[in-house]
């Protein structure tokens, strides 16, 4: 009995660090209605700045006072970029607010890196909280009760300032409706700032705290924007309650379902949120959002299929790209298959995101599940190529099909989320079944058989498979279902009231994503020649967003280019640096920044403009209106 | 008139919201052919009762039944299915496509080809969809982008949509809202027209005592909730309870209606 009331315990003092993150996040969001991404990355910060503050100024004072200081100093950074960078996007879809923050943590983690090394960092243990307490024979580190009654305190601390100050009142005012605040004439943009510096202070704080229980390191931030994610998701974003019993309630079930499943325990909480979101799809203490407003700045130019002479171009330009193995050297072949597998998984999340308006944050778990499918084909089974390329996909479609089931109940930020949660999932599995997967060592020796082996060879099979599988994407987007598709994206009101059941046309299309996903996966295996749990990976995931939005998300296959540009560049960048993460991410932030619209979007805006410029004489059509109007 | 099918029934309809009463076992029929008006002041339950109408919300009591099959609780896609068309107070198309694509979609839908993943939609029952626009006199745009056209255009390809299933029934909800004087005027005429060629049935809310007084045949005034009075423009506008509920402002309607008659 002792035992699992000390369990429960550990779980509780979890709970503290993880309701000081997940407070944070809900209130930005609350204010700012920005999903703040860069929410782990300020986490990691306070752990490492606190790091150096307390081995720094020893005692008492040197090291509460470093983990205030440490917090605050975050904080201070935080409002650094709130002016610099989120004053610019607070109108930008939310997709690109996630991406943008998405952008900063990525360059935060290679910074850290540069600045306290790879290695982890182990802390000092706190003053005053050395010792353990002695609970009926079981151990409680002291540190552990500090916690437990922190994180009520804080609770209530939050509570007041927002119950009993003015700020506070403002806040609240604001959550519920900005508009209104700003038309009472309250300074919106000082506002703003100060609730993004208390939600940062308290991620730091968050994270400065944790430095006597955990070693500090430079994956932090990952692994606790999923959990908080989880918290906030389940909790209702935007509630302060919420994350509370949110914290605890994850905290528990992490506690007590290591005791049960050791190896899968973070399903356990991933099941409990889908529950919750099917169930309350707002969370359990958040309110239900009114829909979204419709995205300003969206193009209104209706897609058309590809006229004759552009669709000879195009089978120019494949003919050339199907010459280059008479021109180039095995190096630059297994680039150029690299990049056509790139090309698949790139439009398949493409069809996704700009057609069904479903922007997955987790679209490598089915690249990941295409590729494992394969390799544990062809090891385990013994099939040969052909027949792997075909089933291993499969994986990705089944995968999807599970996930995708429960995601299409959602929209947005929280889709976003769930998509992401699900590819952490699967990509824990992948990590931790080490009997089936390999875990970390992954599955090796997935070579592609004689007819396929030869790099230009290897090459022709990417190409022809990214061409076809362009070519399908297109005919589906042109297609009843892509009308239906893009229909329940445009006005899910209407659609429905016009007989279409867009759950299930989403669901659908989220399947044939998966599935062209697996497929590039599938390739991917056979190229490199083996498979790792990174192939599943939130990195992934964002390479393939990040290709989507270089290319233009109102396009029809702009991912294309996207794809070729940014994985060319990725190759390239990663051969000339090693801080490829923070290249990338800065870049990420530029597009989101400067081109919204990524190349092909920007290319089409010129385009026709200059076709409306050269017919500026009043369309035969406008003309006879207004003659028959009079 | 007896001979001229029910074509929605609506029996005891009720809706309470913690103890607030929104709409009391509210019933009335509908005709082929006839056109409708459900009035009221705000918080009347009028949106209530159009919303369980339609599918968006579920009676606590009542019965629904549209040309004799019961459509309460039904989802509005089922419905739809069932030959109700409706327009919405804010018309909803779809702003990325073109004109006949939006009136297209609908079709799509109504010839059961929405999980058709192969054939062209561009050649998907593109003259029904151009005759479908011509009747609501926008057949000249039909290759615009929707997301260009004035609202009351907006509104007429709104009406196109709904009557892609051929339905029976059109729901209306405040179809005249944010339109200019003379737009509403030609938007209710033209669906009166319509709705006459094919004896549909109209049943519509509106804010706008003058589209509601020349265009309704029949007339259903709802106050907190209930049934107040039913009739005839004339009838309603005669009944004392109304003119009270109205503050009197059934008198300038009269006076107005008067005026413009003998100029």
């Amino acid at each position: 009995m002792a035992f699992y009331i000390v369990q429960f315990l550990t779980g509780l003092a979890s709970a503290a660090s993880l309701f000081l993150v997940a407070s944070g996040l809900s209130i930005i969001f609350g204010v700012t209605r920005i999903v703040n991404f860069a929410h782990g990355a300020f986490y990691m910060l306070g752990a490492y700045v606190a790091f150096t503050l307390t081995e720094r100024f020893s005692g008492a004072f040197g090291f509460w006072g470093g983990i205030l200081v440490a917090a605050l100093a975050v904080a201070a950074i935080g409002v650094l970029v709130e002016m610099v960078l989120l004053r610019r996007i607070y109108h930008s879809p939310e997709l690109f607010q996630l991406l943008a923050t998405f952008g900063l943590t990525l360059m935060v983690e290679d910074l850290v890196v540069l600045i306290w090394g790879p290695d982890d960092l182990v802390g000092r243990r706190a003053p005053g909280f050395k010792g353990a307490i002695d609970f009926f024979g079981q151990n409680i580190p002291s540190y552990d009760l500090f916690l437990i009654v922190l994180g009520p305190v804080v609770l209530g601390v939050l509570w007041l300032l927002f119950q009993r100050t003015r700020w506070g009142v403002l806040v609240r005012a604001a959550t519920q409706d900005r508009d209104m605040v700003a038309a009472l004439g309250v300074n919106q943009k000082w506002l703003f700032t100060s609730v993004f510096a208390l939600g940062v202070f308290l991620a730091a704080l968050g994270g400065a705290l944790q430095i006597p229980r955990d070693a500090v390191n430079h994956a932090m931030d990952l692994r606790v924007i999923v959990e908080v994610f989880v918290v906030v998701v389940i909790g209702g974003l935007g509630s302060i309650i919420g994350a509370f019993v949110a914290a605890v309630l994850v905290s528990e079930l992490n506690a007590f379902g290591i005791l049960i499943f050791p190896k899968i325990s973070i399903i356990l909480v991933f099941l409990v949120m889908a529950v919750v979101l099917i169930v309350r799809p707002w969370g359990l203490f958040g309110k239900p959002e009114a829909p979204a407003r419709r995205t300003p700045g969206l193009t209104v130019n209706p897609w058309r299929p590809l006229t004759v002479n552009e669709r000879l171009a195009a089978i120019a330009v494949l003919v050339v790209a199907a010459a280059l193995p008479f021109v180039a050297g095995n190096y630059l072949l297994t680039v150029g298959s690299e990049i056509a597998i790139f090309v698949i998984f790139a439009v398949s999340l493409h069809f996704l995101m700009s057609v069904g308006g479903l922007a997955s944050f987790g679209h490598a778990a089915y690249f990941g599940l295409g590729a494992y499918g394969v390799a544990l084909l062809a090891k385990m089974v013994g099939l040969p190529m052909i027949a792997c390329l075909l089933l291993g996909p499969l994986l990705g479609l089944m995968g999807a099909a599970v996930f995708g089931f429960f995601a299409v109940q959602l929209s947005g930020v929280y889709f976003a989320m769930l998509t992401l949660a699900f590819a952490q999932i699967v990509w824990s599995i992948a990590f931790q079944w080490v009997s089936v997967t390999g875990g970390d060592n992954g599955i090796l020796g997935v070579w592609p058989e004689k007819w396929a082996a030869s790099p230009s060879h290897f090459y022709w099979l990417s190409l022809g498979i990214a061409a076809l599988a362009v070519v399908i994407l297109r005919i589906i987007v042109f297609s009843p279902f892509g009308f239906a598709l893009r229909a329940t994206r445009d006005s899910p009101l209407r659609s429905e009231a016009i007989g279409i059941n867009g759950k299930r046309i989403q669901w659908t299309a989220f399947v044939i994503a998966g599935t062209v996903a697996g497929l590039a996966g599938a390739l991917f295996a056979y190229l490199k020649g083996s498979v790792f749990p990174d192939n599943m990976g939130i990195s992934l995931s964002v390479d393939a967003l990040v290709m989507v939005l270089l290319g233009g998300v109102e396009t029809v296959s702009g991912a294309v280019v996207g794809a070729i540009v940014y994985k060319a560049l990725n190759i390239w960048l990663v051969s000339q640096t090693d801080l490829s993460k923070l290249v990338l991410g800065g870049f990420v932030v530029l597009i989101v920044v400067a081109f919204p619209k990524g190349i092909v979007g920007t290319l089409e805006a010129y385009m026709h403009r200059r076709r409306k410029s050269s017919s500026s004489a009043p369309s035969p059509l406008l003309t006879s209106r207004i003659e028959s109007a009079e | 008139m007896s001979m001229v099918p029910t074509l929605l029934s609506v029996e005891g309809l009720t809706k309470s919201y913690g103890g607030v009463h929104a709409v009391r076992g509210v019933s009335f029929e509908l005709r082929a052919g006839e056109i409708l008006a459900l009035i009221g002041p705000n918080g009347a339950g009028k949106s209530t009762c159009f919303d369980m109408l339609n599918g968006q919300n579920i009676p606590d009591s009542g019965r629904i039944r549209v040309l004799g099959a019961e459509t309460t609780g039904k989802k509005p896609r089922a419905i739809w299915r069932m030959g109700v068309g409706r327009t919405f107070q804010i018309a909803a198309t779809f702003p990325t496509m073109t004109v006949r694509e939006n009136v297209q979609v609908a079709l799509v839908s109504h010839g059961a080809q929405l999980f058709n993943l192969w054939t062209s939609t561009a050649r998907h029952a593109r003259d029904e969809a151009g005759r479908l626009l011509d009747l609501v006199g926008m057949g000249a745009y039909a290759e615009r982008p929707c997301g260009e056209l004035a609202y009351g255009d907006v509104k007429r390809l709104e009406l196109a949509i709904a009557l892609a299933n051929q339905p029976k029934l059109l729901l209306m909800d405040e179809p005249t809202a944010g339109m200019a004087p003379r737009e509403r005027v030609e938007l209710m005429r033209l669906t009166a027209r319509i709705a006459r060629e094919q004896s549909i049935g109209v049943l519509f809310t509106e804010h706008d005592m003058d589209v509601v007084f020349e265009h309704a045949d029949r007339i259903l005034v709802l106050n907190r909730g209930s049934l107040i009075a039913e009739g005839s423009p004339e009838e309603v506008r005669g009944n004392a309870q109304v003119r009270a509920i109205y503050l009197g402002e059934g008198l300038l309607y009269d006076a107005r209606h008067r005026e413009g008659a003998s100029a």
